[in-house]
């Protein structure tokens, strides 16, 4: 009776709409968060991740409204990310109703915060959310960087000891994305995947580049993922949750029927 | 059973919202309350303990606010009373868990680390042919087993799945209170079952349609 890989769909909001970008740039839309989340719940995903893109403060009360709304409506773990620097910001989503919190550029800024946070509310709640890109070239041992602002700013960190000590520091959780591959539809970074998925003992969720319903397999079996998140290829009606669930059980991965 | 009264203890540890909206969405007509004042617990119907976090930081409140009484007088009353994931693993009798907690010890049991355990070290997770090592926390849909009928498990499957995240397992000192197992590199107690008390390692709040009926269960369950 193992354990099942999960199947996350990921819902990118940008003033109360779900979007998703291409590279973080060419943005479509794809509908109301909470219709999304329900529809999504119904088809049994195994969690859902909010990821508020939203520059502005003043979209802050916005994304609360709408957590709460679907905290109140899906009874499936719920993870918010975007915009979380402060203590306060995490209690404010998990009073809305967020299970997990996801801390991006802020851990970046000041790792410490990591600490605090985990220590305030439990690892299980934390989750550091990690956008690598590759800086190695061709014929060279490979190598990934942190980057931050949507993959605009290199902040000199290498990605496996970034992992590591967000790990060390309380993180319960990482949510690896590849900005390489993320918007591309190639599949994922596997040997990024799959490094971090080796470095660390926390489980770690593939985020970025997913296209079709073999790069979800791919991730688990190559990547060593405990979980796969995917936007587009649910969003824009190409596979369903259920459809991907069967094609990975088929493959041999344990998920959640 | 329309007009009876829910009340989610809250020691200030975790998303107790969650816990009440789900209430809300199986039993509509019941009055759910979230609250840590000691009459308004006494005096509800049922009675649910969450909680999330470390431990050593939740027994801390459980005391602070005088929790064990109100607990102790529950049994008495045979208040039905329901243990959430560290709400289960405050009422065995400690954790290795923050340095060796104490905990209430109203049943027989260890909250032990999988980190720590010999089998779970050398357990390489099934869950595919890759045959990865085995991640802490335990996070994500695993199946119970019924090991026991109870009237908390009415149309739920043997075997359904459950949303767990949790890094400490419960070792039942007597295995006849475990009334749910599920295997994570080892066999651990997801459900216990004492008197009044119905204690889950799981998140019934966020483990979909089984979580719901489970929760539908325990606002009719008759002790």
């Amino acid at each position: 009776m193992p354990l099942a890989k999960r199947i996350i769909p990921c819902l990118d909001v940008d003033k109360g709409r779900v979007v998703k970008g291409v590279q973080f740039v060419d943005i479509r839309d794809a509908g109301d968060p909470v219709e999304v989340a329900k529809k999504y719940n119904e088809q049994g995903a195994d969690e859902i991740t909010f990821l508020d893109i939203t520059a502005s403060h003043e979209g802050r009360e916005t994304t609360i409204h709408t957590v709460e709304k679907i905290a109140s409506q899906v009874f499936i773990p719920l993870t918010v990310g975007g915009g979380i620097r402060t203590l306060n910001d995490i209690r404010m989503m998990l009073n809305a109703g967020a299970d997990k919190v996801g801390i991006n550029s802020a851990a970046v800024t000041n790792p410490e915060f990591v600490k605090e946070a985990a220590s305030k509310f439990g690892s299980q709640c934390i989750v550091v959310a990690i956008d690598a890109k590759k800086v190695s070239q061709e014929g060279e041992p490979l190598k990934w960087e942190i980057f931050t602002h949507g993959g605009r700013k290199p902040t000199g960190l290498d990605a496996i000891e970034w992992a590591k000590r967000m790990t060390a520091y309380g993180a319960g959780e990482i949510l690896l994305t590849s900005m390489d591959q993320d918007g591309m539809k190639n599949g994922f970074d596997l040997a990024l995947t799959r490094a971090i998925s080796d470095a660390v003992s926390v489980p770690v969720i593939a985020s970025g580049g997913v296209g079709n319903l073999q790069h979800l397999v791919d991730g688990v079996k190559q990547g060593g993922a405990d979980a796969v998140l995917a936007a587009s290829i649910f969003h824009f009606g190409e596979f369903t949750v259920p459809e991907a669930k069967e094609y990975m059980d088929k493959q041999g991965v344990e998920v959640r029927l | 059973m329309s007009n009876q009264t829910i009340a989610v203890i809250d020691y200030g540890m975790g998303n107790l919202h969650s816990v009440a909206s789900a209430l809300e969405h199986v039993a509509p007509s019941t009055n759910i309350i979230v609250t840590s004042d000691v009459s308004a617990i006494l005096s509800a119907d049922r009675v649910i303990l969450p909680g999330v976090g470390a431990i050593g930081d939740c027994m801390a409140e459980i005391r602070r606010l005088g929790i064990p009484d109100i607990i102790q007088q529950l049994n008495a009353k045979n208040t039905p009373l329901l243990g959430i994931c560290v709400g289960m693993q405050a009422l065995m009798h400690s954790s290795e868990e923050s340095g060796g907690t104490p905990c209430l010890d109203l049943i027989g049991g260890q909250v032990k680390s999988f980190s720590r355990n010999a089998v779970f070290a050398v357990s390489r997770d099934e869950s595919c042919d890759s045959m990865e090592r085995l991640k802490v926390p335990h996070m994500g849909w695993n199946q119970v087993q019924h090991n026991n009928a109870h009237p908390m498990w009415v149309n739920i499957e043997n075997n359904s799945r459950f949303y767990f995240v949790h890094s400490y397992y419960l070792d039942l000192q007597d295995k006849s209170a475990g009334v749910g197992q599920a295997h994570y590199g080892i066999d651990f107690t997801a459900a216990v079952a004492f008197k009044n008390i119905f204690a889950v390692q799981f998140h019934p709040e966020k483990s979909h349609s089984n979580g719901l009926q489970l929760l539908k269960n325990f606002v009719n369950w008759q002790v």
